[in-house]
């Protein structure tokens, strides 16, 4: 009998090593659905183009605008709220899928394995972090036409940030897609939730200093991510402080924490044993 | 050589999904190296019993080994031991054959030249070397089932779970796994648990588990629980089947058992019976059948259930 075999320790995985192979599955999954390209990065680009063009006469830009000595266009304005949006709907795509891998049966294969709950996580959000970093960068390439350009020290503040926020925009993803079985179901938590959220964050329109849609605001974290992004982008600018523009400290530290919650919590789900997992 | 550890053993196992027992106190061990059965018709508990075994489902009750490993408190390391194959193939359908092996081992802790090495032995070794560049998802769910079997491999489990491996397969493809599945546990040293509720399959196991109601009813080789019958099995199918069973014990002094529309008796001999009864009450049977019993009137036996 082949004792040798079985008494051999069995490997660890570590968690880098699972974390690199997830996520790599999620760039070669992405690249083989053109669909998925054209939806995450073509709609936004068409939002902007289309209301950039119809909004252009009715918008009153914010009082901090006069501090770039000339003109904010509307196009400008909801430059940085765009690449959000492709942050945003690249973390969609990228944690709808959980539920089709539960459906189909990968999920089971990876839940069986000795990977880490931690890892399983990580392994999702670097995917979507990595898609949307591409996405964005795409984006952010036109930037110069906008009059906003951009340094060597701004690019890599520019691109941590957008690291930062991918990856908890995709853990918050996780969370939502976690414990529903239909993508139908996240469909309806995206138009109720997500697209309000990004709405409602300085990224579509300024917003009030006061009412309650002030408030919604200063308690809405893509606000602070947005507010950062947008700051970075005027990095030689001193833009003063309001409700939908809070300091670039307070931005990083909301959207840290926020990303921390998400993260915690997508762990905390993914670690529930539970027959949904099974097919 | 000293009879091994037994590679899984549980103890009362219980598991409720809410208010439904599913899981009525298991006790039951798996020896090293043997292909065991858990046969059962749907809904009798093995589901759920392959789930707790291959860590999906958490022990709620009882106690469990897999490997020597405590199932409640070592799951990492039980996992480690252990290969399982879904019912639902786990492969990604949008990765090819060779991808889909690779992440496999990477879950794993494999890398490099061993990976690779291990992958081109497993797919050899399954007969689907030649497929490795296509998607997974342009397999037959024959070959599928069998990559699927190759992933569960690759890192050298001690004990392979199989969750209905041949369901969806045609007969030929069948008999194909099973011709594996004896090689592998030869060449491997390795443990196989199926879960099956087709009784063809059933009898290629060494030992076998009747789960029924999520407690186990029988449990030994298919050639014993076959003997524990006794004798021949007739099953008589008549419109009347109450008044029908009632006379051919005033007539015969025999034993019926009533399972649903159907009227069964064991008895030595049968063939005698046959004819008398034929003889005697023809006009009121539909149709009547004479065998050796099989492993479904052993679980018909048991539980006074039809198994379908």
């Amino acid at each position: 009998m082949n004792q040798t075999a079985k008494n051999q320790p069995p490997a660890q995985p570590g968690l880098w090593l699972p974390v690199w192979t997830l996520a790599e599955r999620e760039l070669i999954r992405f690249l083989r659905q053109r669909t998925r390209v054209i939806g995450a990065l073509g709609q936004p680009l068409l939002f902007w183009i289309l209301f950039g063009a119809g909004l252009r006469n009715s918008f009153q830009a914010p009082a901090w605008s006069h501090v770039l000595g000339r003109e904010l266009t509307y196009q400008e304005y909801f430059f940085p709220g765009v690449a959000v949006l492709i942050v945003l709907f690249t973390a969609i795509f990228s944690t709808i899928s959980i539920i089709e891998d539960r459906k189909e049966g990968f999920l089971q294969g990876v839940l069986v394995s000795p990977i880490s709950r931690l890892a399983l996580v990580l392994g999702k959000l670097t995917g979507g972090m990595l898609l949307s970093l591409i996405q964005a960068g795409v984006f952010l390439a036109l930037a110069p036409w906008m009059g906003i350009s951009i340094g060597p020290l701004q690019f890599v503040l520019i691109f941590g940030f957008l690291a930062l926020l991918s990856f908890t925009l995709t853990a918050l993803g996780f969370v939502m897609a976690w414990p529903l079985d239909s993508t139908q179901g996240y469909h309806a938590l995206m138009s109720m939730l997500l697209m309000p959220m990004w709405l409602l964050s300085g990224a579509f329109f300024p917003g009030g200093e006061s009412g309650w849609l002030s408030w919604v605001m200063r308690l809405n974290p893509l606000t602070y991510g947005i507010a950062a992004l947008r700051r970075l982008l005027y990095w030689d600018h001193t833009l003063p402080t309001s409700i939908g523009l809070p300091s670039l400290a307070m931005s990083i530290l909301v959207t840290v924490g926020f990303a921390v919650v998400c993260i915690g919590l997508s762990v905390v789900l993914a670690s529930r044993q539970s027959s949904r997992n099974a097919r | 050589m000293p009879a091994s550890a037994p590679s899984i053993s549980v103890q009362d196992v219980r598991f409720a999904y809410g208010e439904r027992q599913a899981l009525n106190g298991l006790t039951f061990a798996v020896n090293d190296g043997e292909i065991f059965g858990l046969l059962g018709p749907n809904g009798g508990g093995k589901s759920t019993l392959f789930r707790i075994l291959s860590t999906l489902l958490p022990l709620q009750y009882g106690t469990a080994t897999v490997g020597g490993l405590d199932l409640a408190t070592q799951q990492a390391a039980v996992r480690q031991i252990l290969g399982v194959t879904f019912q639902s193939p786990s492969l990604d359908r949008k990765l090819t054959v060779q991808e889909n092996l690779k992440h496999q081992g990477h879950l794993y802790g494999l890398r490099g030249a061993d990976l690779q090495s291990r992958i081109d032995q497993g797919l050899e070794r399954l007969g689907v070397a030649d497929r490795r560049r296509d998607l997974a998802g342009k397999l037959s769910g024959g070959l599928q089932r069998r990559v699927e079997i190759a992933k569960s491999l690759l890192h050298r489990p001690q004990l392979l779970l199989l969750d209905e491996p041949s369901t969806g397969l045609d007969p030929g493809a069948r008999i194909e796994l099973w011709k594996y599945l004896r090689e592998l546990r030869q060449e491997m040293s390795l443990t196989i648990v199926v879960t099956t509720h087709l009784l063809d399959e059933a009898e290629d196991c060494d030992r076998l588990g009747l789960l029924h109601e999520g407690q186990m009813v029988a449990l030994d080789t298919p050639d014993a629980l076959r003997s524990s019958v006794g004798g021949d099995c007739l099953t008589i199918r008549s419109r009347d089947p109450e008044r029908l069973a009632s006379d051919i014990t005033a007539q015969f002094g025999v034993t019926v058992h009533r399972v649903g529309d159907l009227l069964r008796i064991e008895r030595e001999q049968g063939h005698d019976l046959l004819r008398d009864v034929v003889a005697q009450f023809g006009a009121s049977i539909t149709s009547v059948t004479l065998g050796k019993p099989t492993l479904e009137d052993v679980f018909v036996q048991r539980t006074g259930r039809q198994f379908w």
